[in-house]
């Protein structure tokens, strides 16, 4: 049973870290309405911002102080040479924005600071917790407890500046119709800027843990890959979303690869591991067919 | 309409530096050796890419210096695949015809690239070097006489690995549990044939754990095999996956000394990041790392030192990758060079007559030595009906610093794996319709 316990708490762990990189997806979307295919390599470019700097003599707390500037910097670019030409078109013309935004910023970053794979060393060592591990058999790791920790925070801000700010509620009023947020006054151009940067400061966060535990390296833009399915699941619109949405993704994807082959192999004949990679998404699109909003996502009704 | 002109221009100028950024190479005299490297140098693994097409240049332009192939000069053009299988072919596509009349053998580093190359490289007369990865049956070159896994293989690696664990333990490794944990992919798969004979023939039990591309989060697996307490696990990773598996490992507490990772599992990039966690950590190969291999530290001299070096960053060059790719240089030259001794010195090799060269290659110790490379690479011999010409590899550890060998040249069974590829090969010609070569007939003609 112990055993059961223990994949179960790892899996509900990496789903937090899955929760980071959803987190910047959530930020975008409540604001353009749009999915920013480009998450992934923002949160790249935001690593290998901070190994860059580091690499140059910073230390990590201006390393880190250095690459929000970067984030910042690229935020308002973004709003102002992608976003702004761009405002009232439909969905699908930002969503194509935003994929070549990402190549952009795959072919960017390691022009700033290079290809090779780095380390990055934040001060959290990914050991099992002695105590526990003594006392239940169970291996929970001091880093993924950490990292749990951070998103907890995140979220916690996150939900309190979208809900009780002026400029969380001007945020949800550009998400729900550009033109009419414009009419009423609220600068469109300034709240894109402003988001972008928030999710730019999220997949900085989310870019020193994932790089802090496999090496900040190109395929940090592969974890937008794990957000997909969370975001299906928990909801595009709701920040508490993100995080029950990867809860769940990380412990079910974490059970089913190891309780599902077993019982394959012993009906058919070979070898039917590895399923982690697409399991959650047909767990996300079975859970579509039920609930197409999300778990916490906003019901979209249209007027006939 | 200025301002439509100088849009137009600009487009110009644009798509010119995108070009010239596409194919950067010496000028091409007309009876030049002609080397098309489809390689990639951004995309996830463009670091690996990096350090050993940076080798691979820079002993072309070692041979260039020192006055070329028997007086032969060798050119060469790079076009960017990213490891992607489509844009491998593109660029296949692009650059064959300019390799036609006198080719190189071409090295794409990814073994699905290589496998969509096989039949191509036939019909254009091309021949397509695999060392260490791609289609392993072509070991079998009555079936494929244009593909040359050459060195070893994934499947001969892993019976050496095998060989190296039984003797720590003493010659036996029976009762004994090892888990495979691999890419789940054509890569990752290739071994369990060879894994699974071992297993048979030595009487350990062999778990089979895969993990989905990239293998960028392994918790499960490492749970798994927390639960299965084996006595090894042997690895074959790339990229991403590596580092990951390094560190998870540490997570669940299981001894990195405990751990053998295929070829592609054993770079710098792929312990450093891991940091601490990866001290301990063993992998395979079939060349040696250090700048101190006189024909690397003539490469540094000589190349670096007139300023022609391709790398740039240095601090990659003596590197397991970078190494490498000088090793894959060299008995590309051999070859060439082989392909003159029979077909005319001083004069550029056709594709066959480069192919023939691959066939015909005796890499020996003392060629070795005359080239600077002793322990840089294995011996290597190849023939008609063997490709790989030697099937060894070398253990390596991680000190925390630098890779330390631990063993010395390790044959894998080739009694045991050699039979599995003909088999491969033989149903590979009955598909395709293909007439395998007598290689028996052929050696006597010799």
């Amino acid at each position: 049973m112990s055993f059961f316990f223990e994949v179960l708490i790892g899996g509900l762990l990496a789903g937090v870290m899955y929760s980071m990189v959803a987190l910047g997806f959530v930020l975008i979307y409540k604001a353009s309405g749009v999915l920013n295919f480009a998450q992934g390599a923002m949160v790249y470019l935001a690593a290998l911002s901070v190994v860059g700097c580091m690499e140059k003599g910073a230390p990590l707390w201006l390393a880190i102080i250095l690459a929000f500037a970067i984030m910042t910097a690229f935020g308002i670019a973004t709003e102002k040479f992608v976003l702004r030409k761009m405002v009232n078109q439909p969905p699908i013309a930002l969503f194509m924005a935003t994929i070549g935004l990402s190549f952009f910023i795959e072919g960017l970053a390691p022009m700033l600071f290079g290809n090779d794979v780095r380390p990055l060393d934040i001060g959290l060592v990914d050991e099992p917790i002695p105590a526990i591990l003594d006392a239940f058999n169970i291996v929970v790791s001091r880093f993924d407890l950490a990292a749990a920790g951070i998103a907890a925070l995140l979220v916690v801000v996150l939900a309190l500046f979208f809900q009780y700010t002026r400029v969380g509620r001007a945020l949800r009023a550009v998400a729900d119709d550009h033109q009419a947020a414009l009419s009423i006054g609220i600068p469109l151009q300034h709240i894109w800027a402003l988001v972008w940067t928030v999710a730019g400061f999220v997949a900085l966060v989310s870019g020193m843990l994932w790089g802090a535990r496999n090496g900040v390296q190109f395929a940090l833009t592969f974890t937008a890959l794990k957000a997909l399915p969370v975001l299906i699941l928990g909801g595009f619109t709701s920040v508490p979303g993100a995080i029950v949405g990867g809860l769940i993704i990380g412990a079910s994807e974490k059970l089913a690869e190891i309780y599902i082959p077993p019982v394959m192999q012993s009906m058919f004949d070979g070898n039917f591991g590895g399923i982690e990679g697409w399991f959650p998404y047909v767990m996300a699109l079975l859970f579509l067919l039920v609930r197409p909003e999300g778990l916490f996502g906003e019901k979209h009704i249209d007027r006939v | 309409m200025f301002q439509k002109s100088k849009q137009f221009a600009v487009a110009i100028a644009a798509s010119a530096a995108c070009l010239a950024g596409a194919f950067s190479a010496p000028a091409q005299a007309a009876d030049d050796q002609y080397f098309m490297l489809p390689d990639y140098r951004v995309g996830p693994y463009g670091a690996n890419g990096q350090a050993f097409y940076g080798g691979f240049i820079d002993y072309l332009t070692y041979v260039n210096m020192k006055g070329g192939i028997d007086g032969v000069k060798v050119a060469w053009d790079e076009c960017e695949t990213e490891y992607n299988n489509a844009k491998g072919v593109e660029c296949y596509e692009r650059l064959k015809d300019k390799a036609k009349k006198f080719p190189g053998p071409i090295h794409t580093m990814s073994t699905g690239i290589s496998y969509a190359l096989v039949d191509k490289t036939v019909a254009d007369h091309l021949p397509l070097a695999m060392m260490g990865y791609g289609l392993t049956m072509a070991v079998d070159g009555s079936v494929f006489p244009y593909a040359f896994p050459l060195v070893t293989t994934y499947q001969m690696q892993a019976s050496a690995i095998i060989k190296f664990l039984k003797d720590k333990n003493g010659g036996s490794l029976a009762g004994k549990k090892i888990v495979f944990l691999y890419h789940d992919s054509a890569y990752g798969k290739e071994p369990i044939i060879a894994l699974e004979a071992e297993s048979r023939l030595n009487k350990f039990e062999l778990v089979q754990i895969p993990v989905a591309h990239p293998g960028n989060e392994q918790g499960a697996q490492w749970q798994r095999i927390r639960q299965e307490k084996p006595d090894y696990v042997i690895m074959w990773g790339w990229g991403v996956m590596n580092m990951t598996a390094i560190k998870t490992a540490q997570k669940m507490g299981f001894p990195r000394d405990h751990m053998i990772g295929s070829w592609w599992a054993g770079s710098e990039e792929d312990v450093i990041p891991a940091g601490e966690a990866a001290k301990g950590y063993m992998s395979a190969t079939w060349n040696v790392s250090g700048a101190g291999v006189p024909l690397i530290a003539d490469i540094e001299k000589t190349v670096y030192g007139a300023g022609k070096g391709n790398l740039s960053d240095k601090a990659k060059l003596g590197t397991i990758l970078y190494n490498r790719g000088v090793s894959a240089a060299v008995l590309s030259v051999e070859a060439i060079r082989t392909a003159q001794a029979k077909f005319g010195k001083g004069k550029p090799m056709n594709g066959e007559q480069v192919r023939w060269g691959l066939e015909n290659l005796n890499l020996t110790d003392a060629r070795l030595k005359v080239l600077g490379a002793t322990g840089l690479l294995p011996e290597v011999k190849t023939s008609c009906d063997n490709h790989e010409g030697s099937g060894k590899v070398k253990i390596q550890q991680w000190d925390g610093a630098k890779w330390v060998l631990v063993s010395d040249w390790i044959e894998g069974n080739k009694a045991l794996i050699h039979p599995l590829f003909q088999a491969d090969a033989k149903k590979y010609a009955k598909e395709k319709g293909i007439t395998p070569r007598d290689c028996a007939a052929e050696a006597k003609k010799k």
